[in-house]
């Protein structure tokens, strides 16, 4: 929330759901100003975005909570604008300026 | 002097027996009303055939001699159907009026109920889900409802499971909620099944309803329920719920055979692999608030007469809504949110054209879902000098301590409780410290000894470096994954230090030492 905003900086909202958000400093809404390019000045994909978050914005050591093997791990949907990432390209959607990415977790109470 | 044992057991199993006793009483009052209703109703019904019947009146006054006979004959064929009303009429007298508020909307209306009539919906779970989508399926008159649950009501169940009851804990949950059911609607059928349902199972349970409603709690019962409506052709109705979150999505609809892309999504095409166990968090360890999950069972339940009231999918017809899943989180604003999900997977094991699972594959047993889901062993990864029983425990509270030969004293030691600290609050030993299991397990292995970033809890354990430190929680689980988290911030200074978990944890301490410590 406190990125510095560099030239090419784009703004997203990140949100985390079903428990997910323990993991995320217990804030289920993130308002984040992250890099338009990656480290290989690739435009930024939801790939990239994911091990942003986990080297970024989570504080919990628990990362396999969230990755695994360098994805989201099984049981989280990632939702890219109230849409099933799978509908927009998995991983490799590019992500535009006001994009809101949503990842929930699955829940099995009942 | 604390009351003996049995004495607490007596006064126990005598509420207990109050309880169910005031339950029946008021069933009892329940089925004697409505059989006095039937009685005047039937009463009511002779009366009208012959009195006051114009027809009686004609037939003795008014009719020629000639054509009596053959009014007599005519009249006399109907006899057979008891009631004229019910072959004039699709409906029951009765049920016009129990289901008038409904029928009288368009999106229900005759034809609606019909349907609903027709149909047979299974339950399975009959929980904090299972329980409301029953009451309202009931309630609208669906034809048939199945239940299946192997579980007996509990104390714990009793703020959001509402068909069970004070009085029936112990009783089975199908036989519970049979009798709530019962005398909500005597015109539905209820049928029981009191078992988990198992893969061997599950073909022959599912097989005679039209539609299947996943009320379970695990991941293993939500794939098996899943590849079991695919390879029948049910839709399935699934949801769960978690503290204040809830889901809900309404699977396999319309239910085309596999390979058929224009099928409904099953949970595999959304959840092609399950989640690592270690994140899979039951109601009983995350808790649950009694409306959220009430309401995805009411939600469940809606879904459900909205598909039946539909009627048959035909491929030229218009197509269901687009697969979707409901979000509600009671503390977000908004609460609810609805997300588009995708199509069927081309690759699905269930729903495919290369689809692994089968009926033989499932009938067999060969399908093992409690594997695939995996499972997480209770924890044993202390070696029997890092941990204590709660009678040694207590003596070191209590007595002479063994090991030292020291004076009892809360300040010879350190008791770190790692509940998280909503549960401390609830009740906790005296002298006790609250370092959260989620604070504990979050915290970075350091690797420096740069013990300025530490947190201050880390800090506070290094300040006595005499005292042992005993580690307990709820179960004894989180209290061994504690203990090897402490010591790999080395606060037993290269084992100069014990460092240990107390066995079983506060249910051990409550069963064996102090049986007034709260059961929650
Ligand atoms: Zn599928």
């Amino acid at each position: 929330m406190s990125e510095p905003k560099d030239v090419g900086d784009i703004g997203i909202t990140v949100e985390f759901s079903g428990g997910l958000e323990m993991l995320f400093s217990n804030e289920r809404k993130h308002k984040l100003s992250i890099p338009a390019k990656d480290s290989t000045g690739a435009p930024l994909n939801v790939g990239y975005l994911v091990t942003y978050l986990c080297e970024n914005v989570m504080k919990d050591a628990r990362k396999d909570l969230f990755v695994l093997d360098g994805t989201v791990r099984p049981g989280i949907l990632v939702l890219i604008n109230e849409a099933d990432w799978e509908l927009e390209g998995e991983e490799t959607y590019e992500i535009q300026p006001g994009d809101n990415i949503l990842f929930v977790s699955t829940l099995h109470g009942g | 002097m604390a009351p003996l044992p049995v004495v607490e057991l007596l006064q126990h199993q005598i509420a207990s027996c109050e309880a169910q006793l005031r339950d029946l009483r008021q069933q009892l009052a329940e089925a004697q009303h409505l059989q006095h209703i039937r009685t005047q109703e039937q009463d009511r019904l002779r009366h009208t055939s012959t009195s006051g019947d114009p027809l009686t009146h004609d037939m003795t006054y008014g009719i020629h001699d000639e054509f009596r006979s053959e009014v007599f004959a005519a009249l006399s064929q109907g006899e057979d159907v008891p009631l004229r009303a019910a072959t004039k009429w699709p409906l029951e007298k009765n049920e016009y009026k129990r289901y008038g508020r409904q029928l009288i909307m368009p999106e229900i209306g005759l034809q609606g109920q019909l349907r609903l009539k027709n149909s047979s919906v299974l339950i399975i779970g009959v929980g904090g889900l299972g329980c409301p989508a029953a009451a309202y399926l009931v309630g609208a008159g669906v034809g048939t409802v199945g239940l299946v649950d192997g579980d007996v009501v509990e104390e714990s169940n009793l703020h959001r499971q509402i068909l069970h009851s004070t009085g029936k804990v112990g009783m089975t949950k199908v036989d519970s909620a049979k009798i709530f059911l019962s005398s909500l609607n005597p015109n539905v059928k209820i049928a029981t099944h009191t078992a988990r349902l198992s893969p061997e199972s599950a073909i022959t349970t599912l097989q005679p309803y039209d539609l299947v409603l996943d009320c379970t709690d695990t991941p293993a019962s939500r794939y098996l329920i899943s590849d079991t409506c695919v390879l029948l052709g049910k839709p399935l109705v699934s949801a769960s719920a978690l503290r204040t979150d809830g889901q809900l999505m309404v699977l396999n609809n319309p239910p085309l055979p596999a390979g058929d892309i224009r099928g409904g999504p099953c949970y595999r095409c959304v959840f092609p692999k399950p989640p690592p166990p270690e994140s899979v968090v039951s109601c009983g360890d995350g808790g649950i608030l009694g409306p959220v999950v009430g309401l995805m069972g009411v939600l469940q339940a809606l879904e459900a007469i909205k598909v039946i009231t539909k009627g048959p999918h035909t491929s030229d017809s218009s197509s269901p809504d687009p697969p979707s899943l409901l979000i509600f989180s009671a503390y977000a604003s908004p609460m609810f949110r609805a997300i588009r999900l995708r199509s069927r997977r081309q690759k699905c094991a269930a729903c495919s054209a290369q689809a692994t699972v089968t009926a033989k594959a499932l009938n067999s047993g060969s399908l093992d879902y409690v594997q695939f889901c995996g499972s997480i062993s209770p924890v044993d990864m202390l070696g029997p000098n890092e941990r204590i029983s709660v009678d040694n425990y207590a003596k070191i509270r209590m007595e002479v301590n063994p090991f030292t030969g020291m004076e009892p004293s809360k300040d010879s030691h350190i008791l770190i409780d790692v509940r998280e600290k909503v549960q401390f609050e609830l009740c906790n030993l005296e002298g006790s410290v609250n370092i959260p299991f989620s604070g504990v397990s979050s915290t970075p292995h350091s690797t420096s000894n740069d013990n300025e970033s530490e947190p201050s809890w880390i800090s506070d354990l290094r300040k006595h470096p005499d005292k042992p430190i005993f580690v307990v929680c709820r179960l004894g689980n989180d209290s061994q994954l504690s203990v090897r988290k402490l010591k790999e911030h080395n606060l037993d200074f290269g084992g100069n230090r014990f460092i240990g978990d107390i066995k079983g944890g506060l249910r051990a301490w409550r069963e064996n030492i102090e049986p007034d410590f709260p059961e929650y």
